[in-house]
């Protein structure tokens, strides 16, 4: 059996003791909501934290409050708890999708929506034991010196896995911060920095305590993901796309994320611009697409072939903007899925 | 008592004859131990704590291929809570499941042979304390040369894997002539050549492994252990551990999900026994998900080249298979599994000449051996694919060119396999029903298509894995003055139904309901022996022995009650718990009176039966593997859609008709065909058992990309399709109650079946397993280029064959003998006597 390394368990009752906590402790402290992604982690020995501090028990964390300007989310609401919410299912539908299409339904029950922003990137030659991982040599991600997916490289290459962030990203959420000293809203596109090993801006006496949307009205978004099985399985490419679209299907505006091919979400802004000012017709669609899959430089540390990732990455562009305009994309959706899913 | 070497099977006929009703045999009921399983009272290996255990973890070699220079366990001896260290100098004794191989041992002594071979062993207080003290083990290494794939090792005859085998690091090389197929060629209209490779793939079953063992009371040895193989693993340590097999005891916990991946004695058993003997404790190990993919023992991967000629009217006039196999780090089953990558190409069809050529390659990774369909799973997929695209250019339905060609029953093929009843036709017939073939082959729209495979499979391996003469399975009945039954056998109950099996054949005889029956299997102190659960031989072998047993017991009963009830003994039925005059049902004794009556008059009621294979008219050296009492057969139809641009693949459907004799429990029976077409869709569809290796000049490491069931793809629940089964029941006269397999056969037709969907919806062949996506898109790119609209192997790389051994098909005169059988030189010979 896989055991876990031995470890201090802490369990504060505030958000405050917490924070008190992580600032004591620095680095050897990590924080554990859902432990769905940092238990087998550290079984794997990728993570070898001195102390768990447990947000269980802190309140407050785990409400989803709807007010006319906006959403804040609790970021210890689980998966489970936003897929089965129907007010995530009108303009918050991304998210809605996203959160459904984690893992398993017994690993959604457990995993929250802070856990999966905060998810640790992932790749084949660091997804592995430690045993594993020492016949290697290491990697640059932990203990070793090489990044395996690109020898050349002198940054972690490793994929960013979350599946809610580039939902969430597409919809303009921002995520509260808290430490002991202060808090801060930061933009969740910016949360993220272009290294796998570096990878969240998160500081590590900060906890990630709430998500906030603005007010999504008039908004319509949606979330593919492409994983090889229809259920378990990590994201290996996803397309957040969300419009706001005026008279005449005249799109006001529009975000597009492709997530899962780079160490952080990639905002589309480009194919998103392309398609402001005008209606969603095909030649609107293959130009965002177009666009919009340039930016996917997947590498060959997920499964499936990297060149094929690229290639789908444009046509999930397509099929979300074409849901978006209202046509009927269930076929295709339930294929992928492998579950009938609407 | 009646003769012992009487076959059963006689008595079967007569008793379907008499008209009876059957009331346990072919009624769907739950099976014996479900309810164990259901409520979680099922006690697998890992289950099993006992008072002062310790726990044990492995040390695996980092390294592909090495040296062991020198290791160093003081500072893990010295870890606070270790009780024991071990290495191969403990252990020095080879073992292996074939006698001809030899060639492994429990910690590698001096020589490493893939990552994850184990070195060492800690035992500790904590199963945390032994892994801990594994990283205080120093080992030093010379990093040697590897090997990652058969055409590599035949280019790389040095630094050798093993210093035995052909020569360099070929491990088995075969050569078998039925006939003379140039001569089959000349005669045919056309000849079809295609190559095809079979990508490796593991068992996947749920439970890891996992053994404890005790010294007991007395001082011997018991071992609990999750292994399809009691009686083999009791002979391997005997051999290793030096010990009279009399003092060992194996008990094969109930097994979740064997499927081939714990058919041989594995080296995690033998220390654990090892250190229960040193340390008089009880030791436990059980394995990470990582290390089964180190056990391995999986499907070994497969390159092909298939040469058929064929008449117009598709009657094959010859074939000529070679395969190139890899069969990573050792042995393993891995010389049979040689032979059946050819030995049953002639069961289904008719194949008039028939030219073998088959070579094993050792490569520096986890050893492969056999996974459900053992060898045959390659070259049907080959075969199938090859005859779709035959039907295609001779202009025949599939399905029709198949009814063409069918072998008939109690045929004697090419390479001298009897073959029992045949329903191959009945399956074809029933899935081109069932699935509308005849309105959907070459008639759906674009990105939709059904594709039609067939296949074979042994019930039983014809002939033991080491030689003896004795039966390959016994059974012992017990008859209690309280009216209960119990069964002692050694088969092993790996959750393919074998307990029910047993309790099912023996109450029906009995005429109790199979709760009236105790059931004790796999435990080698208390049963006869059954060689094991392996090659879908328990349901005929352990089938028939527990056959004669009750019917032994009924003549003891029969013989007590008629003289009691003073009625005729063929007058006597049991039936609902009670022995009574057919004549007059009202005039019987119950079962429990029968029972008393019996020991009053015999004393106490104890019968035994077994089971001996009849003689196979194979002769020839290789003609061991592939005989069988009799053969299971099966067709399908699977129904694909295929994205045109991204070449996603969705199987929403999937029929097959499957040849059972006649199916003992129909639920269970039903479920084994699901669980296959399970099996094979994964196979079909993502499951790879793949390495990497990392760039040369940076790193010598050659590891498995992804041992963990979260990247190991293999379908979800959610990935399954709806599966239509209808079962073809011929009752075969060599099973019980006229009973064949099914827990394999039904696997094979489901991977060819999906590559001539894929071909029937989007006109591309994918000429490998899996069949992903990326290697549809591929396949359109060449199509829209104008070239072969194909993804595959272009080439098969050249084999230093030896000289064919010549056996002359039945139809030509032959005896089953080879014309030219070379004795064997008296070198190895001598290496035969060492390695054995």
């Amino acid at each position: 059996m896989m055991r876990l390394p031995l470890f201090e368990f802490r369990a504060p009752r505030t958000l405050e003791e917490a924070a008190r906590i992580l600032d004591g402790e620095g680095t050897s402290a990590m924080l554990l909501a859902g432990g769905t992604d940092l238990l087998p982690n550290m079984k794997r020995r990728q993570q070898v934290p001195r102390t768990l501090v447990s947000l269980r028990h802190v309140g407050g964390l785990k409400e989803a409050q709807l007010t006319p300007s906006g959403l804040r989310l609790g970021a210890c609401l689980t998966l489970a708890d936003i897929a089965r919410d129907p007010r995530f299912r009108n303009g918050a539908s991304a998210l809605w999708q996203a959160a459904s299409q984690v893992a398993t339904p017994h690993i959604r029950t457990m995993a929250t929506l802070g856990g999966n922003i905060c998810l640790d990137t992932r790749c084949n030659y660091y997804d592995q034991s430690y045993e594993w991982r020492k016949a290697i040599n290491f990697c640059l991600k932990k203990d070793g010196i090489t990044c395996w997916v690109a020898p050349a490289s002198s940054k972690c290459m490793a994929v960013s896995s979350t599946d809610t962030a580039p939902a969430l990203i597409a919809l303009g959420a921002r995520v509260l911060l808290v430490s002991r000293a202060e808090e801060r809203e930061v933009p969740l596109c910016d949360l993220y920095n272009s290294d796998g090993s570096d990878y969240i801006r998160r500081r590590p006496n900060e906890i990630l305590t709430e998500v906030l949307l603005d007010s999504l009205r008039g908004w319509k978004s949606t979330y593919w993901k492409l994983r090889r099985r229809g259920s378990f399985d990590f994201p290996v490419l996803s397309v957040a796309a969300a419009v706001q679209l005026g008279n005449g299907g005249i799109a006001q505006d529009a975000r597009i994320v492709v997530g899962s091919v780079a160490s952080r979400p990639l905002v589309a802004t480009e194919a998103a611009k392309s398609l402001v000012g005008r209606p969603l017709d095909e030649e609107a669609i293959r130009e965002a697409a177009a666009l919009a899959g340039r930016i996917a430089k997947p590498l060959d540390n997920t499964d499936f072939d990297m060149s094929w990732r690229k290639k789908v990455a444009t046509e999930f562009v397509t099929y979300a903007l074409r849901e978006l305009r209202g046509e009927d994309v269930r076929t295709e959706r339930q294929r992928l899925t492998r579950y009938p899913f609407v | 008592m009646p003769n012992p070497t009487e076959s059963p099977a006689v008595e079967v006929v007569e008793l379907q004859l008499e008209t009876d009703r059957l009331r346990v045999i072919g009624v769907p009921r739950r099976r014996v131990d479900a309810r164990a399983k259901v409520t979680g009272q099922t006690r697998y290996a890992d289950d099993i704590f006992l008072p002062r255990m310790a726990y044990c973890k492995l040390l695996r070699s980092p390294h592909p291929h090495a040296r062991i220079q020198k290791i160093d366990s003081s500072r893990a001896l010295a870890h606070p809570g270790v009780y024991l260290v071990l290495t191969g100098k403990d252990l020095p004794i080879e073992y292996g499941i074939i006698p001809v191989s030899q060639d492994e041992q429990a910690l590698c002594l001096d020589h490493v042979r893939h990552v994850g071979d184990p070195v060492a062993a800690v035992v500790a207080r904590e199963e945390l304390t032994a892994l801990e003290a594994l990283d205080l083990i120093d080992v030093e290494y010379e990093i040697l040369t590897t090997v990652s794939d058969p055409e590599e090792a035949l280019a790389t005859p040095e630094p050798r894997i093993h210093d035995y085998g052909e020569e360099g690091n070929i491990h088995k090389r075969v050569n078998l002539e039925f006939g003379n197929v140039d001569e089959g060629f000349a005669e045919a209209d056309e000849i079809f050549e295609d190559f095809f490779f079979y990508q490796g793939n593991t068992h996947l079953p749920i439970e890891q492994h996992a053994s404890v063992a005790i010294k007991d009371p007395e001082g011997k040895l018991t071992i609990w252990s999750s292994t399809q193989t009691p009686h083999y693993l009791h002979r391997a340590l005997a051999k290793v551990l030096e010990m009279s097999p009399a003092h060992i005891r194996v008990i094969a916990t109930p097994n979740g999900g064997g499927f081939g991946g714990k058919s041989d004695p594995f080296n995690h058993e033998i220390v654990v026994a090892k250190a229960a003997l040193m340390l008089d404790r009880p030791v436990k190990i059980g394995l990470t998900r990582e290390e089964v993919f180190y056990c391995h023992r999986g499907r070994h991967p497969v390159l092909m080249r298939f040469k058929t000629g064929v008449k117009k009217d598709g009657t094959i006039t010859g074939m000529h298979l070679q395969t190139l196999i890899d069969g990573g780090a050792y042995g393993s089953y891995g010389v049979a599994s040689t032979f059946y990558t050819g030995a049953l190409q002639t069961t289904s069809y008719h194949v008039p000449r028939y030219h073998f050529q088959a070579c094993r390659a050792f490569t520096n990774k986890p050893p492969c051996g056999p996974k459900r369909g053992h060898g045959t799973v390659q070259p049907r997929f080959g075969q199938e694919i090859q005859l779709d695209k035959i039907a295609e250019k001779l202009k025949l339905d599939p399905a029709e060119l198949r009814l063409r060609i069918a072998e008939a029953p109690n045929a004697v093929t090419a390479n001298f396999l009897e073959l029992g009843t045949v329903g191959l036709r009945e399956c074809i017939r029933r899935v081109v029903k069932i699935s509308s073939w005849n309105e959907k082959f070459r008639k759906l729209p674009e990105g939709r298509g059904v594709g039609l495979a067939c296949s074979a499979y042994l019930t039983g391996a014809g002939l033991p894995i080491y030689w003896n003469a004795m039966p390959h399975s016994g059974v012992q009945l017990k008859l209690d003055r309280g009216g209960g039954i119990t069964i002692f056998c050694g088969a092993t109950e790996i959750g393919q139904g074998s307990d029910d099996v047993l309790a099912a054949i023996v109450a029906e005889v009995l005429g109790v309901t199979t709760f009236d029956i105790r059931i004790y299997t796999g435990d080698t102190d208390l049963g006869p022996v059954d060689l094991g659960s392996y090659s879908s031989r328990v349901t005929l072998m352990a089938g028939n022995a527990a056959m004669q047993a009750a019917e032994r017991a009924k003549a003891m009963l029969t013989e007590a009650v008629g003289a009691r009830l003073d009625v005729p003994k063929e007058r006597l039925r049991f039936a609902d718990q009670r022995v009574f005059d057919s004549a007059a049902p009202e005039k019987g004794v119950t079962f429990h009176e029968a029972v008393c009556l019996a020991e009053a008059r015999f004393g106490t009621v104890g019968t035994v039966g077994s089971y001996t294979p009849p003689r196979s008219p194979a002769q020839f050296k290789g003609g061991g593997v592939g005989p069988s009492p009799t053969y299971s057969y099966s067709a399908a139809v699977v129904e694909v859609t295929v994205n045109p641009v991204t070449g996603w693949i969705n199987v929403p459907k999937i029929w097959i008709a499957h040849d059972i004799g006649r199916a003992l429990n129909p639920a269970l029976a039903r479920g084994q065909v699901e669980g296959s077409v399970y099996m094979g869709l994964g196979e079909a569809l993502m499951e790879e058992q793949e390495f990497r290796r990392l760039p040369k000049r940076l790193s010598h490491a050659l590891v498995h990309k992804f041992p963990s069931i979260l990247e190991y793809k293999s379908p979800t629940s959610l990935d399954m399709p709806e599966i239509v089964v209808e079962l073809v029941e011929e009752p075969d006269p060599h099973g019980p109650f006229g009973a064949k397999e099914v827990g394999q056969g039904p696997l094979l037709p489901i991977m060819p079946a999906v590559a001539n969907a894929v071909y029937d919806a989007v006109g591309v062949r994918v000429d490998e397993v899996p069949i992903t996506p990326e290697k549809i898109v591929k396949a359109l790119a060449e199509k829209k280029a104008g070239r072969a609209p194909r993804f595959g192997p272009t080439y098969f790389p050249d084999v230093d064959w030896p000289e064919p051994l010549r056996v002359p098909p039945p139809w030509e005169g032959g005896d089953g003998r080879a014309v030219n059988e070379v004795r064997r030189s008296s070198s190895q010979r001598k290496e035969k006597v060492l390695r054995t």
